[in-house]
């Protein structure tokens, strides 16, 4: 069968319109307004060149190696350089184009070591009301090698936490050393030297069994109340719940 | 030249230009693709981090560092990173507060120490999903996973729709007033291409933040991972975050 001259024609109207379209859209079009890979790779390129503000603990210690070595011995060894000096590249790169700047107001340290309930136990905290009010930290603490300026004699200086607990329980007339004696070590090297625990159910029955001489306190029948469990797996010593 | 002729020389110059000029800048663009920092291989990486939970102390300098090393508007309320309060009270209910807002985390915890069960500080950031929810709704492709798994934006691209913002399971996106796109944590992709930490891991004075290779076969994320129980925020959401958390509380959302 004969295809008429018109369909025929018309075919190739299409046709050229078609591969018009294609060639507009494959070779006129730029790749670079389309291709996904060419967009996500300039991209990755401009996010890299972006410029570094923080130089790292390890550009600090170049030169400064005195200091750093001197923090890695203390306390502070965790810290960065540049969480108290701040972002400091550009220091690095111009070391005589000024010097960062170092915290040395009352508003800083506290930063980190304003007491709060929801710090970890044992991070030491302060009150800055009752702590030396007024004076700079760096008075007394160096904030390269900081260490107490005394040895703390009361737990509290480090125990906060437990101090501010305790002090609204019943056991608040409870001196710390009537449960746990501490070794002197322990003063000065906290973690290698830990004070004792009570260990037994009698030791907490020394006050509250039915034949203890300690009047105040209430009294429980030791051989049926809560056996077989340890006191303190029920009452959190510092602040037992009996009283309601 | 007859008309015929110059009509023909007209139909065949354009479209022979245009070719030409596409060619060239072609060309010049993979080029310029290829010509990307010849050191660094992403396939080699694939990033995350490791939170601690109970090493947080809330001090906030991450949050500061962030917006000092990735131009985070000053206002209160644009992060890439942020630290919230947690407390537990006697009766179960869990209230939430974002201490980086300036005023509230400054503030002593007045709670009566009988009401609280238990409070705690969790870093947020973007969770750099394996499966990112804001690259699916894209409209324009602007946001990406890279190779080395950390999601980008690219913020030429961006239309600042805000779809993302609200596609985004963990708060993690912010629109930038002053660019008007889209912007989040990239785990400061300059620097770790660099080998650099990111900044909120290099200036976190507890270590509470930790950041590594997973592909490495002995990195510190690697290590935390394993010497940790590891949690992840949302994992029902099948997004599968790579920043992991040690010792969260199943209160955290």
């Amino acid at each position: 069968m004969r295809i008429p001259e018109q369909v025929q024609r018309l075919a190739i109207v299409i046709g050229v319109i078609v591969g018009g379209a294609l060639v507009v859209r494959f070779l006129v079009v730029p790749r670079s307004l389309v291709a996904k890979d060419l967009h996500e790779a300039t991209t990755i390129q401009r996010e890299m060149a972006k410029p570094v503000k923080f130089a790292g603990s390890a550009t600090c210690q170049m030169c400064h190696g005195d200091a750093v070595e001197r923090l890695r011995g203390g306390y502070h060894k965790s810290l960065s350089c540049e969480g108290c000096h701040g972002p400091a590249a550009t220091h690095a790169e111009n070391p005589m184009g000024g010097k960062p700047p170092a915290p040395r107001d009352r508003k800083f340290c506290p930063l980190c070591h304003l007491y709060d309930a929801s710090r970890p136990t044992g991070f030491p905290q302060i009150n800055p009301t009752a702590h030396n009010p007024l004076k700079p930290c760096i008075e007394c603490h160096n904030a390269h090698n900081p260490v107490p300026l005394k040895v703390p004699q009361a737990c509290e200086a480090c125990h906060a936490q437990i101090e501010r607990t305790k002090a609204v329980s019943s056991h608040a007339l409870l001196r710390c050393t009537t449960c746990h004696t501490a070794p002197e070590r322990h003063k000065t090297e906290p973690r290698s030297a830990r004070p004792s625990i009570p260990q037994r159910r009698e030791f907490c029955g020394t006050c509250h069994a039915k034949d203890a001489a300690e009047k105040s306190a209430p009294k429980v029948d030791m051989t049926t109340h809560g056996t077989p469990y340890l006191c303190w797996q029920c009452h959190y010593p510092h602040l037992p719940e009996g009283r309601g | 030249m007859n008309k015929r002729d110059f009509l023909k020389g007209l139909i065949l110059f354009f479209p022979a230009g245009g070719l030409l000029d596409a060619l060239a800048k072609e060309a010049g663009g993979a080029e310029k693709g290829a010509g990307a920092d010849a050191a660094y291989d992403p396939a080699k990486h694939y990033y995350g981090m490791g939170i601690e939970i109970d090493k947080c102390i809330g001090c906030n300098r991450c949050v500061e560092a962030c917006k000092t090393e990735n131009n985070v508007p000053k206002e209160p309320f644009f992060f890439r990173t942020w630290v919230e309060r947690y407390r537990v009270s006697r009766d179960g209910e869990a209230t939430v507060e974002s201490i980086s807002v300036p005023g509230r985390g400054t503030r002593e915890a007045p709670e009566d120490a009988r009401e609280t069960l238990r409070s705690f500080f969790v870093p947020k950031l973007c969770n750099q999903c394996a499966h990112p929810p804001c690259v699916q709704v894209c409209p324009v492709g602007a946001t990406f996973s890279t190779a080395d798994g950390v999601v980008l934006v690219d913020d030429k691209r961006c239309i600042g729709c805000r779809y993302c913002i609200q596609a985004c399971p963990y708060s993690a996106r912010y629109l930038n007033p002053h660019t008007k796109t889209a912007d989040k944590c990239n785990f400061c992709y300059h620097r770790i291409t660099k080998g650099l930490l990111p900044a909120c891991v290099e200036v976190c004075p507890t270590q509470a933040r930790v950041f590594g290779d997973l592909k490495s076969k002995a990195s510190r994320l690697v290590r935390f991972r394993r010497m940790n129980k590891i949690h992840v925020l949302k994992p029902g959401l099948n997004t599968e975050p790579k920043v992991y958390y040690a010792q969260l509380d199943g209160e955290v959302r």
